[in-house]
């Protein structure tokens, strides 16, 4: 029955292409908020099958598969095959919390050579490349929403925003691309 | 067509760019390069606009964002109509259409110049002391007429078409100001490869080299190696140049805003292409090269079109060409003005002679100028001038005394010196000090990781302000981790110095009875208005600022400061640094609120919150309330529904039959953990541990001193697994409570909160079908009430997607809600709604949800709860763990006030008409008959037109509320008083069996 259900998007069909830049949402994928104390990294990475990244900004990367470091005991852990990621730390005995925010959050997929100076539109933080790398990711703000950004390339960051704030989120981003 | 004043040869423009403009409707033509400000003069035109107070006529008194005087309007269009504009940085496009302001019916005769021939009764603090009765008259006479004929052009009306961008931007140092200093600066930071942003107000760099004719840096004249470094410097990877970019304001942590304008000078903007940007600049180092900025010399009738800063006239003619007068008069007290008068008797003008208000010049300066066969009038001053609507002659006596003479002048420049644009450095909270040598205040305590050079500073000689900025530049980069580079070296060569300036009024004329002698000309302080306040009992600047306005218009005195200050100081008879110098705040120059807003407008002004079921209720003609920053469906009027039918039917069908609703924006939060329950049971006053998973119970949450902070109803999914909801609006602040707790009183217990209101979509269910509606679309949880009682909670899948099933009731029916992810939300809902409609269901919104919930005495927490509300006020008593030894708020429910008799309870109320529905906020009081003020004894909380109870329902909070039950109080309106009869808060289904049946 769950294949005769509509999965609506949020943002379905919204687009933004200049010169510069292009903004499109991303497509939808599983995600888990993570959290633990240091006992249980090292068997919650097992049971996810990637090192959970422990220093600020840090993300670890395998295949599909993403963790990104959001506090010393949280990270936002993503899957672009939809797995249950929940069901993966169920049998992780270790004191923890894995809640699964698959459709709390979408992704806004920023890039191209102006990327960073559309999101510097709204974001207060650095992300020159020596101070926010490929493979950075951090808690901040957009404009006056709260987004997890993560540098997925050079010129590539993808946007991670509560779903009602993605609206918002997106139209600035949009506004942004034409300065840019 | 060559301009009249244009002279052949000067200047930097190029003669067959030609612009044409228009002022006040005349027809002229400019070159491309030239302000508003020069191409004005290039055609004769000194006379601009009209003062504030007086009318009088006003010209050009500068060249730069200091301006207080050529104030226009410039209107593109309807909707792109700016007031005052300085024309002295307004830069010229082909079309521009500008108008002058502050006068009727002409510029040229302007009837409100009466009162200036009435200025003896507009004396400092005439309003204060005028217009103090009748107090009626404020609103009707006087304020309407002082708004007519004071204040500065006219407010646009229509909204603002434009767009206006913002940018975040971080850098190692920002230099603000492009003079020599601030592109030393730049250069030196620049080549050791760390991040440099370079800004200046002007639209090419190079500060005063603009207008310093005999200056040499690096071998080649001073403004071609000012436009030649800051190209290079533009081409550098990691240099930003900002030209028309103003940094205004100075606020902590070395943030720095900046205010670019990107399309002002423009004859035909790219209507895509935002006007403004603002810059939000966080630097590791700030260099402030803001230069300094000249003083006019105060004496009677200053203010003249045509009398002018003497900078100002050489900027003129050194850069637009364009001389600003025949037959010019200076008058001045320092040295730069000489350097002033020699230029344009190069350029072939007539000095008339200079006036020197010092004793004894002497110097370079002054030897050249007598070498040039200048008259120097040294010991004189200008005490007086003629002409009405320009300058015509200046009348010069000498200071010590004896015969004033007449000297004819087509226009007059002064200096009274240099005051240092400390303008960013103060606002940093950086203090400066009085440098009694030099009459000047300075830069003395840094508060911030930044470093002021050049004029700043106060550093008179140019070789001594590039090398001080050349070190600065380097160190601030070396200071942010730069390569360690040496510091390059610029020799810089210039054919003058600076010296000399006085402060305050120039000679006794300016107390004369009928003389003006302007200290501000842009709110029309004269000498005198300043000495009257000290003698009215001002003693400090800032009173005397206040009483007088001196430097309080839009120019913040950046001309008028340092006289006004030198003028009280010497009537008080104390040194000027005991006076004080009055503070200064952002925006150093005037910064539209376009660039404030950025593209926070519209759209963006706010985030709008939509569920996953907005689109389908919109469809359905939903009319939405804003709740928070969430739009909720209110209502579903059908065909011929008014708001007031629409509810009632709502309210009448989820009672018959049932009701869908979209319950999605209740705040969720999942509290896991093996500490979980003992985590719940600190965070609300009821008990959980014993709470069986599956089951649902509502819980209360206090504040520290007792009284109601939320509530909501709580499922146990598994012994460490808490499905909380908390209201609409507490969400956020009820999660960040809860983390406060957790991080700073209980960081021991293992415990973890994550907010789930956006991962569920929710879909209430309420009525006596609610179960034949919600059965068919659920697998694998029995529904029954004995598997599935009243409050409790399952998990499975709904439509097939995994859900988490509640039985709770916020209406009082047989309830459920269902959560499904959001996506799936409006999928859920139209099956939801397929089989509703099979069982008679209506979808309904906020408002019958309100009316529903009274029927029962449900509260609503933020609406019949104030933050002074306790569990017991509103009848939840029940709610509190008898048994329980802590919780936040345990202690605050002990105070003594807490636990008095006679406290504010909650109760229900019925009018003794049903029909009356009584407003929700009114006062209660025991009796009308009682003199007002009465004595209010409560006020209703919750009000509606109960359709199920075919009469009106309220909801009170009455002091010693409960035992009042039965009593008849009043509720007195305008209309007269209203009786109501005390009653418990349930209205309908006392027993409750509804919910369970």
């Amino acid at each position: 029955m769950a294949d005769a259900l509509v999965r609506a998007d949020v943002l379905a069909g919204r687009r933004a292409e200049t010169a510069g830049v292009s903004v499109v949402p991303g497509a939808p994928a599983s995600r888990l908020s993570l959290r633990a104390p240091q006992a249980g990294i090292a068997a919650l990475s097992k049971a996810l099958g990637l090192a959970l990244p422990k220093k600020p900004k840090g993300t670890a990367q395998d295949g599909t598969r993403a963790a990104l470091w959001l506090g010393p005991d949280e990270w936002l852990v993503l899957d672009a095959e939809g797995v249950d990621l929940a069901g993966l730390c169920a049998s992780v005995r270790t004191a923890h919390s894995a809640v699964d925010v698959s459709h709390r959050n979408v992704a806004i997929l920023v890039s191209g050579p102006a990327a960073e100076t559309v999101l510097a539109a709204g974001c207060p933080q650095d992300l020159a490349p020596a101070v926010f790398p490929v493979g950075a990711a951090s808690r901040t703000v957009l404009g006056k929403v709260e987004i997890v950004l993560w540098r997925t390339g050079a010129d590539a960051f993808r946007v991670e925003v509560w779903r009602s704030f993605s609206d918002y989120a997106f139209t600035l981003l949009a506004e942004a691309a034409r300065d840019a | 067509m060559t301009a009249a004043f244009r002279i052949a040869g000067a200047g930097r423009l190029t003669p067959a760019h030609e612009a044409r403009f228009t002022f006040d409707g005349r027809s002229y033509a400019g070159l491309a390069g030239d302000t508003l400000a020069s191409a004005l003069l290039a055609n004769g035109v000194h006379l601009v606009g009209r003062s504030f107070k007086y009318h009088r006529p006003r010209g050009i008194l500068s060249a730069g964002a200091e301006e207080p005087n050529a104030l226009v309007e410039i209107a593109r269009d309807g909707a792109r109509r700016t007031p005052n504009v300085r024309a002295t940085v307004q830069e010229l496009y082909d079309g521009l259409c500008a108008v002058s302001q502050n006068r009727w019916p002409s510029l040229a005769f302007d009837v409100g110049a009466a009162s200036d021939v009435a200025a003896p009764m507009f004396s400092a603090g005439f309003y204060y002391k005028t217009f103090m009765w009748p107090k009626a008259a404020w609103t009707r006479l006087y304020e309407p007429n002082i708004r007519q004929a004071a204040g500065l052009g006219r407010a646009p009306d229509q909204p603002d078409p434009d767009r206006y961008a913002s940018r975040f931007a971080h850098c190692a140092v920002l230099v603000v100001g492009a003079g020599a200093a601030g592109l030393a600066a730049a250069l030196a930071a620049a080549q050791t490869g760390q991040r440099v942003i370079l800004c200046d107000e002007q639209a090419e760099p190079g500060g005063a080299l603009r207008f310093e004719s005999g200056v040499t840096i690096d071998g080649r004249p001073g403004w071609r190696w000012a436009q030649e470094t800051a190209a290079a410097l533009a081409a550098m990877d990691n240099v930003t140049v900002l030209p028309r970019t103003t940094a205004f304001g100075y606020y902590a942590q070395n943030m720095v805003c900046l205010a670019e304008r990107l399309t002002e000078h423009l004859a035909a903007p790219d209507p895509e292409a935002p006007r403004e940007r603002l810059w939000q600049v966080r630097a590791g180092r700030v260099i402030l090269a803001t230069g300094a900025i000249e003083r006019h010399m105060v004496f009677a009738d200053n203010d003249r079109p045509g009398i002018m800063l003497a900078a100002a006239a050489r900027s003129y003619l050194n850069h637009f060409g364009v001389a600003v007068g025949r037959n010019v008069g200076v008058y001045a007290a320092d040295d730069s003005a000489y350097a002033a008068a020699l230029d344009l008797k190069r350029a072939g003008l007539g000095i008339a002679a200079i006036v020197d208000w010092r004793a004894a010049p002497e110097g370079a300066a002054v030897e050249a100028a007598r070498a040039a066969g200048i008259e120097v009038l040294a010991g004189h001053a200008v005490t007086g001038t003629a002409g009405r609507l320009r300058v015509s002659a200046m009348t010069v006596a000498p200071r010590a005394g004896g015969a004033a003479r007449s000297i004819a002048v087509d226009a007059l420049l002064t200096s009274a010196g240099w005051t240092p644009a400390v303008h960013l450095f103060s606002q940093s909270r950086g203090r400066v000090g009085f440098d009694a040598a030099s009459q000047r205040f300075l830069p003395q305590t840094y508060a911030q990781a930044c470093a002021s050079v050049g004029a700043c500073k106060g550093t008179e000689r140019l070789s001594d302000a590039v090398d001080e900025a050349l070190a600065a530049g380097a160190a601030a980069a070396r200071e942010t981790g730069g390569r360690r580079r040496k510091a390059p070296r610029l020799d810089a060569e210039t054919t003058e110095t600076w010296s000399g300036g006085m402060l305050g009024v120039g000679d006794e004329s300016a107390a004369a009875p009928r003389a003006k002698a302007f200290v501000d000309f842009q709110n029309d302080v004269t000498a005198k208005d300043i000495r009257l306040a000290v003698r009215e009992g001002m003693r400090s600047i800032e009173h005397v600022k206040r009483f007088t306005t001196n430097g309080m218009a839009t120019d913040q005195g950046k001309t008028s400061n340092m006289h006004g200050l030198a003028i009280a100081a010497e009537t008080l008879d104390r040194p000027i640094p005991e006076v004080g110098l009055t503070t200064f705040r952002p925006p150093y120059t005037p910064v539209t609120f376009g660039t404030l807003v950025g593209h926070g407008r519209g759209r963006l002004f706010d985030p709008v919150r939509r569920t996953a079921t907005h689109g389908w209720a919109e469809a359905q003609g939903a009319v939405f309330e804003d709740v928070g920053q969430w739009k909720r469906a209110w209502y579903f009027p059908r065909a011929g529904e008014d708001m007031q039918a629409a509810v009632a039917r709502e309210c009448r069908t989820v009672r018959r039959a049932a009701g869908i609703f979209d319950a999605s924006t209740l705040g969720k939060i999942e509290v896991v953990g093996p500490d979980a329950a003992r985590f719940m049971e600190l965070m609300y006053t009821n008990p959980w541990q014993k709470l069986d998973p599956g089951r649902c119970r509502y819980g209360i949450m206090l504040r520290e001193d007792g009284f109601i902070y939320d509530d909501g109803v709580i499922g146990r999914l598994a012994p460490d697994r808490f499905h909380v909801t908390t209201t609409t609006g507490g969400a956020a602040r009820v999660l960040n409570h809860m983390e406060d707790y957790l991080q700073t009183e209980f960081p021991d217990l293992k415990v973890w909160l994550t907010s789930v209101s956006e991962q569920w979509a929710v879909i209430a269910v309420q009525g006596p079908n609610s179960r034949a509606i919600v059965e068919p679309l659920v697998d694998g949880i029995d529904l029954s009430d004995a598997a599935m009682p009243h409050m409790s909670v399952r998990e499975g899948r709904v439509c097939g997607v995994p859900a988490r099933l509640f039985r709770v009731s916020f209406t009082g029916e047989r309830g459920f809600e269902i959560n499904v992810p959001a996506d799936y939300g409006l999928a859920v809902w139209e099956a939801v709604w397929a089989e509703g409609e099979k069982h008679g269901a209506c979808a309904y919104g906020t408002e019958t949800m309100h009316v529903l919930r009274a029927e029962k005495g449900f509260i609503i927490v933020g609406q019949d709860t104030d933050g002074t509300v306790t569990p017991d006020d509103a009848g939840l008593g029940w709610a509190i763990g008898k048994k329980k030894t802590d919780f936040v708020g345990i202690r605050g429910l002990a105070r003594p006030d807490l636990v008095a008799a006679g406290r504010k309870q909650l109760v229900g109320l019925r009018t003794a008409d049903p029909k009356t529905v009584l407003e929700e906020g009114a006062q209660i009081v025991e009796t009308p008959d009682q003199p007002v003020p009465m004595r209010m004894i409560g006020h209703v909380t919750s009000s509606y037109w109960s359709a199920n109870c075919d009469r009106s329902i309220a909801l009170a909070l009455v002091e010693n509320g409960r035992a009042r039950s039965g009593q008849t109080l009043h509720v007195p309106m305008p209309g007269g008083s209203i009786a109501v009869e005390v009653t418990g808060t349930v209205f309908l289904d006392d027993e409750g069996g509804r919910a369970d049946g």
